[in-house]
């Protein structure tokens, strides 16, 4: 299957899907983050020349301000943020080890660090590349570090599955025997029939009109569907 | 088995645990006492998204049993991180360790930037006119005066103020160079190769050209003491992204991938104490360099320093027989 899928087997011998991130929510992520850094470097200097003048002291302040936060930001938060920035909080994704596992200290300032080789050879066109070439989207630092970043809205997953909720209906049995995959298929199309058009629904019932037995092919799949889930008898 | 059936079994311990893992996520305390439920759950939440996906029981509920695991999977199989009381133990044997290791590169990082330096050095000192030719008139004159015997760093009494503002600058400009001479190394070494070939010019420039026109007492002086750290360091920064570049030009019996994280892991811990050498070396640039002592006395720290940074790389952590 053509997808963004990374699979990671777990010590328990089970495969856990994890939603990889592109190009596109990384960038606006990133962008985000940069505001952040400027209007908080502004804000910093604002609170320093307020404290020191326009002595020396001040400008010593700011060198070091400026220096840990272009460098550290993106490393402190993504190590005690549960691998998210406030830019990648916003865009609902995070950094994580390629086993699933938190990022630690020493990937995080890998990849972070390493965004300087993926800048090259100029607006981190050799970033993009390596992420367009990668099927997890990694970009360089990435790759040396060890690290992907998921899409991080594990939490709405319940609620995505109460919105694709089969619809109370009535129940019955399919005429025919289904293999395992097909009553997949079946169930898999009652759950996101609900956030289909009317129109389109029918369509892809169509496809399995053998299943109808000259009934209108949407509602007898529905009706296959509950009763493969175990509604009625 | 049905699926109503399979979640009305299952969902009291999804619901538990989901609970547990949102508390422990957040980093409740009283989540604590009941963290041996945990892997239990856990594992058994396993067990159901396998069953779940083996029978195509319904691809929503897939999904969330995934996440959920995901989520169970992340807790309880993180790394421990940020045991900073290892620093110690880090400067004075792991670090000093590490740049033993890469012997061979530092040799070489030092053989490309003290041999170009001297080698651009020697041109300028015989034929003066070149440095014209790489630095506008303005600047070599910024430094002529910088290091006039008569004026400049070397009589001007600096504040205290004066030596803050520096100190920052320092720490920006120099760690600053020294993690992209590191990162710039993943381009197959040519971007470390280039900051120190850079940056190997620039000092061999104005130091010929101060010594040529008197002002060398004043130069060295200056730089003695805090060269130590902040040379070394560079060329450390040098050795880690020199590390990074072969292990893609040269990966060995290991695919590219593989080479470049071990060299990623192993070159860590060089930069981040050439990071720190450089923080000391500001410290030093800062408030010692430009105070104004005789020359004996400058001279004399600059062997000191030179000699703790030698000795340091050189023996400290070693047990016997290594």
């Amino acid at each position: 299957m053509i997808d963004t899928i990374h699979a990671l087997q777990t010590p328990e011998g089970v495969d856990l899907a994890l939603r990889v991130a592109g190009p596109v929510p990384r960038a606006l992520a990133w962008a985000v983050d940069l505001g952040l850094q400027l209007f908080g470097l502004a804000g910093v200097q604002v609170l320093i020349g307020a404290a020191f003048g326009g002595s020396g002291l001040a400008l010593g302040l700011d060198a070091i301000v400026v220096f840990a936060v272009l460098w550290f930001y993106p490393v402190l938060f993504e190590v005690l943020g549960h691998g998210q920035t406030p830019g990648k909080r916003m865009l609902r994704i995070r950094v994580v080890q390629e086993n699933g596992t938190p990022v630690g200290w020493a990937s995080s300032v890998l990849r972070n660090f390493l965004l300087v080789a993926d800048f090259l050879p100029f607006l981190y066109l050799a970033g993009l590349v390596s992420m367009c070439v990668d099927p997890s989207f990694r970009r360089l630092g990435d790759l040396a570090a060890g690290t992907l970043v998921s899409h991080a809205d594990e939490r709405r997953s319940a609620w995505r599955a109460g919105r694709a909720a089969v619809a109370e209906g009535p129940a019955a049995p399919p005429t025919l025997p289904l293999t395992l995959e097909e009553q997949g298929a079946v169930i898999a199309f009652a759950e996101r029939e609900p956030l289909l058009s009317r129109e389109r629904a029918d369509e892809l019932a169509g496809i399995a009109d053998v299943l109808a037995g000259g009934e209108e092919p949407r509602s007898r799949l529905l009706a296959i569907a509950a009763w493969l889930l175990g509604r009625g008898a | 088995m049905k699926l109503a059936v399979f979640e009305s079994r299952g969902r009291p311990r999804w619901t538990r645990l989901a609970a547990l893992l949102t508390a422990l996520e957040k980093g409740r305390p009283e989540a604590e006492a009941s963290v041996d439920e945990l892997p239990v759950l856990y594992r058994q939440l396993c067990n159901d998204l396998a069953l779940a996906r083996e029978r195509e029981l319904s691809s929503a509920l897939v999904a969330e049993l995934n996440d959920l695991a995901l989520r169970g999977h992340r807790l309880l199989y993180q790394a421990r991180t940020g045991q900073w009381h290892q620093i110690g133990a880090f400067l004075a044997r792991d670090f000093p360790r590490a740049v033993r290791r890469e012997w061979r590169l530092l040799v070489l990082c030092s053989a490309i930037f003290y041999g170009l330096a001297l080698g651009i050095g020697a041109v300028v000192y015989r034929t003066p006119d070149v440095i014209y030719s790489f630095m506008s008139e303005g600047s070599v004159q910024r430094f002529e005066e910088m290091y006039d015997p008569e004026g400049g760093v070397a009589t001007e009494v600096r504040s205290a103020d004066d030596d803050a503002r520096m100190f920052g600058f320092y720490i920006w400009n120099n760690v600053s160079i020294a993690f992209r001479t590191f990162a710039s190394g993943l381009a197959f070494g040519v971007g470390t190769i280039l900051s120190l070939v850079f940056n190997a010019f620039s000092f061999g420039l104005v130091a010929a050209h101060l010594v040529r026109v008197g002002s060398a007492q004043t130069f060295f002086g200056f730089v003695i003491a805090h060269s130590a750290f902040e040379l070394t360091a560079m060329l450390l920064a040098g050795v880690a992204g020199m590390r990074l570049g072969l292990a893609l030009v040269a990966p060995g019996a290991r695919t590219r991938l593989a080479s470049l994280r071990g060299a990623a892991r192993q070159s860590l811990p060089i930069l981040a104490g050439a990071g720190l050498m450089l923080v000391v070396a500001a410290g030093i640039e800062a408030f010692w360099s430009p105070r104004l002592l005789p020359p004996t006395v400058k001279y004399a720290a600059g062997a000191a320093s030179w000699a703790i940074v030698v000795s340091w790389l050189s023996f400290s952590g070693r047990v016997s027989g290594d």
